[in-house]
């Protein structure tokens, strides 16, 4: 221990974003951070920002991969806005991520990345360490690269210069560790666990671990050390989970409850591939997986399987989705239970992969051809993405209906300490099968109050019937172009999903539940950031409530009641106003403020203030 | 093992009228599957018919089985989709020129290439019938029809050519009227474990009558065909007195008693091979045209491996329940 006085502050929250090359491990890194921060008993949310490219050019600031954890001794429903501590680990990392950080804030930067090369490669003409562009920041410039080397290669295990090279992420992780006054035994076992197959590369990045640890802790520049409490009162079982497998895992659960085998149907896309991923380890609970030939084949394998009684799903992002839209008409025809998750991200065409959208709203609810109504929920944190995947098979089974779930790319690849489910508790979810040889059995016969047909599956004796693509004679289920059949058809795919309301919760308002000033209308993936900025400024004395909503069609019956009690309302959304647009249709006697963001990115609790405070002042 | 109930050919017809025009190809494809059907040894209702867009696809409507009538081109996705939820189930595919080749090429190659055990029919007439007589895959290259006036200017796909270019390891070519070598070749492609690709010679009266008929009309077919049998020498003709020699890497016509060639000298056919080199020459061979089972080849199923991998991890794992995946790996208890 050095004898330097060391200054330690307390933090109700803080936000960390790790940057380098897509390949220097900040992924990991911030991981490793969020595990130690959640077992300690914070409140935390991360989000990975990485490039379309995989391994972009060394260097460059289109290769700059980020990770960004939000901890917090209280509530953390964001990734936060703009860093506290920026871990940069080249010139390019520094460059791209200057505009996100917080005035004052600390940055750690490799000055051992720092020459003439690599500050050209980011697209400076100086070394922005030596320049006046840090004079506002803590800085401190760790020899991370050299540190790291010459602590391996006293190990004398012969260890080569790229493989040393790898470990540098600890070396950062050991500085993080004193400043956040955290446990070592944790990151050991940590990398003991993660190296578990290579164990000679242990030693090695434990020992960098210790030797970031120990320079920051002998280093004069740094005199402040931060302390983030464990959240007050929190109790329970927690893990972190990403919004893609917690969606992967609420699609197991529906189908478990439901007594189905689950069945996906996928081709890759980023950035939902990690769903197909996540379920292709689960063969252990039943599970199919089918990596089909286009987005095309993957909705209609889930179809496929469907029709045989296994709980067909696909997943996809936007473009994927406009593929599926025929295939989505064939399942609200014949009326086959069906989930198709959207990860939206940033669109038309190829767009952003990687970023974050919620411009499929529309797509979702109207892209079909002719009269095609279909459910559309979101989800609107990581961890919730497990019930709204589990209410989506819920109603596909309950209501026989394809279902629409949405979920964003900031939903999918954000973690969030999610606390386990009681799954004993979760609802029960019933199939409307048949009986064998039921005499009462017509295809298309329909339950007097949801009006769904029931599921009599291929292997059943004396229920052999066709399906398909065309009109079907009510009840009866032949062929048929009657006219007034395909009226009472149509009328009834349309009665049977509006009734879906019947089945839902009624819309929650967050804050003030008599009415008042301001109500900020969000949905999907925004929650957390709507959520905070609202929670804030009530806290300041604003009379500012949310409604958010997670059922879109249909929506909530109680929708009309929550909207008519405030004086104004603001929509807000990642994208021109496609929500907006739709409550504009749906009850078009109120009017409505609106608040769009298409820039690739979530909502920032600032802004969203700022905008509100505007409204309120007019 | 369950009972199986004997079943004839009535017990597969609807009540309700078929509605194909009079005197197309597509009667006769349906009467040899219902023949075809109570021979199997398969329960009716583990039997599902499914099929795309196109008058070949009306097919399910037809059949007293559980049934799928989809979308165009993609009856075979759908198909896969239900073999490999559902491996206990019989499924047949009931798809055309266009279905297949056109829209569904695709599904239909990977198909094939899994080799998912489904019995597919691919109605080959030559024409677009259901859409009123344009020019398909496999219309031959100038044919004047609705959407040509000029004459097509592509190159047809031969499906057998397709079949084995994707891996395929079961392809038969066989002509609408003729009952029974159809419905014996329906009976081996559905005993062949894997894709088992049919290609039915189909005449559509309205839009291409008579397209097969300068091959396989009664006067000319027994000079211009070859009936192919495992087993058998290739040897075609009135007088049965043609056959069939391999000429370096192609295929000759000889005449037996000529030149020194004896029956002996004719090439036998080998359905079973793995090398598809010889079944390729044949499936692709326009004189004489190649009829009958060309290649049927063992090899084990998507479905069945896919299941294999299921059942292994079921059998292998502590984690049996979602409850339990729920509380597995890293789990911060805080207190």
């Amino acid at each position: 221990m050095s004898d330097k006085q060391k200054k330690i502050v307390e933090l109700e929250e803080v936000v960390i974003k790790f940057a380098g090359d897509s390949g220097d491990g900040m992924q990991l890194t911030g991981t490793q951070f969020s595990d130690a921060s959640a077992s300690f008993g914070n409140e935390l949310l991360t989000f990975p920002d990485y490039p379309a490219e995989i391994r972009a050019p060394q260097g460059t600031v289109a290769g700059v991969s980020g990770f960004q954890v939000h901890i917090g001794a209280k509530e953390v429903q964001t990734p936060g806005d703009l860093a506290d501590v920026l871990i940069a680990m080249n010139p390019a990392a520094l460059k791209t991520n200057m505009k996100w950080v917080k005035p004052g804030a600390t940055i750690i930067v490799d000055v051992d990345s720092f020459d003439q090369k690599h500050c050209e490669k980011a697209g400076y003409d100086y070394d922005p360490l030596q320049s006046s562009d840090l004079d506002d920041y803590t800085v401190i410039k760790a020899p991370i690269t050299s540190l790291s080397r010459s602590t391996v290669s006293d190990l004398n295990l012969g260890i080569d210069v790229k493989t040393a090279d790898k470990t540098r992420n600890q070396f950062v992780m050991g500085m993080l560790i004193w400043l956040f006054n955290r446990n070592m035994k944790v990151e050991e076992e940590f990398i003991e666990k993660k190296f578990a197959k290579k164990p000679a590369l242990i030693a090695p990045n434990v020992a960098v671990l210790h030797a970031g640890y120990n320079y920051a802790d002998t280093l004069e520049a740094i005199a402040t050390q931060f302390y983030v409490k464990p959240v007050a009162g929190k109790k329970g079982s927690f893990r972190q989970i990403t919004g893609n497998t917690a969606t992967a895992w609420g699609l197991m659960a529906g189908a478990e409850k439901a007594g189905l085998k689950l069945f996906l149907g996928s081709y890759p896309i980023t950035p939902a591939s990690d769903i197909l991923h996540e379920l292709c380890k689960h063969k252990h609970l039943g599970v199919k997986t089918f990596q089909a030939e286009d987005e095309i084949a993957g909705i209609c394998t889930a179809i496929g399987a469907s029709f045989g009684g296994n709980l067909g799903v696909t997943s996809t992002s936007g473009p994927g989705l406009a593929l599926k839209t025929e295939a989505a008409g064939l399942a609200v025809i014949t009326e086959l239970p069906l989930v198709i998750v959207d990860v939206q991200r940033g669109g038309p065409s190829t767009g952003l992969p990687t970023k974050t959208e919620q411009s499929d709203l529309l797509q979702a609810i109207h892209g079909r051809h002719g009269e095609s109504p279909m459910p559309v929920i979101a989800a609107s944190t990581p961890g919730n993405c497990f019930n709204y995947a589990y209410e989506a098979c819920k109603i596909a089974v309950e209501h026989m209906t394809p279902v629409i779930l949405l979920t964003d790319g900031y939903l999918a690849n954000g973690t969030e300490l999610w606390e386990i489910p009681n799954y004993e508790a979760m609802p029960k979810i019933v199939p409307p099968f048949v009986k064998d040889n039921d005499p009462e059995y017509q295809p298309y016969k329909r339950d007097a109050e949801k009006l769904n047909r029931r599921w009599a599956l291929p292997g059943q004796k004396g229920l052999e019937h066709r399906i398909g693509g065309l009109e079907k004679s009510d009840v009866y289920g032949d062929v048929s172009h009657d006219p007034m059949n395909h009226q009472v058809m149509t009328n009834y795919r349309a009665e049977k999903v509006q009734r879906i309301a019947n089945y839902i919760p009624q819309q929650e308002i967050i804050g003030s539940q008599n009415g008042g000033e301001l109500l900020v209308i969000g949905w999907g993936g925004t929650f957390g950031a709507l959520n905070m900025a609202v929670k804030e400024m009530r806290e300041e004395g604003y009379d500012v409530s949310l409604a958010h909503f997670n059922y879109i069609f249909p929506l909530p019956k109680n929708t009309e009641d929550v909207l008519k009690k405030f004086k104004k309302r603001v929509v807000c959304e990642l994208n021109l106003g496609q929500f907006a647009d739709y409550l504009r249709t749906q009850y078009p006697q109120y009017p409505y403020e609106q608040y769009n963001k298409v820039q690739g990115l979530p909502f920032f609790i600032s802004e969203l203030k700022e905008k509100f405070k505007q409204l309120l002042a007019k | 093992m369950e009972e199986v109930q004997k079943l004839t050919r009535e017990d597969f017809q609807t009540a309700g009228p078929v509605k194909w025009c009079a005197g197309c190809g597509s009667y006769s494809i349906l009467a040899a599957v219902q023949n075809a059907l109570p021979q199997i040894g398969v329960p009716k209702e583990k039997i599902v018919f499914v099929s795309g867009i196109g008058c070949s696809s009306r097919f399910p409507y037809y059949m007293k089985t559980y049934g799928f009538h989809t979308l165009h081109g993609r009856g075979a996705a759908i198909a896969s989709g239900l073999k490999s939820a559902r491996p206990d189930l019989n499924v047949w595919l009931a798809t055309g020129d266009g279905d297949s080749m056109a829209i569904g090429g695709n599904h239909f190659i990977h198909l094939i290439r899994r080799n998912i055990d489904i019995n597919v029919l691919v109605f080959n007439n030559k024409i677009y019938g259901l859409t009123k007589g344009q020019y398909s895959p496999t219309t031959p290259y100038g044919s004047i029809t609705k959407s040509s006036p000029d004459g097509t200017i592509e190159n047809p796909f031969k499906p057998g050519e397709l079949v084995i270019g994707a891996e395929g390891n079961f392809f038969a070519r066989v002509i609408d009227k003729e009952p029974r070598n159809l419905e014996k070749t329906l009976i081996a492609a559905n005993a062949h474990k894997g894709a088992s690709i049919v290609e039915v010679l189909q005449n559509c009266v309205i839009f291409n009558d008579k397209i097969h008929e300068s091959i396989i009309g009664k006067e000319v077919r027994d000079e211009n065909v070859v009936m192919l049998e495992h087993g058998k020498p290739m040897i075609f003709g009135k007088e049965r007195d043609k056959g069939l020699v391999l000429d370096g890497a192609d295929l000759k016509v000889v005449k037996i008693g000529e030149n020194g060639i004896t029956e002996k000298d004719i090439l036998v056919h080998d359905m079973t091979t793995k090398n598809p080199s010889i079944h390729y020459l044949l499936a692709k061979m326009t004189y004489p045209l190649a009829i009958g089972v060309i290649r049927s080849v063992d090899d084990a199923t998507y479905e069945t491996k896919l299941q294999e991998q299921v059942d292994t991890a079921v059998a292998n794992t502590k984690i049996k329940t979602v409850d339990q995946l729920l509380h597995s790996g890293q789990i911060f208890d805080i207190k």
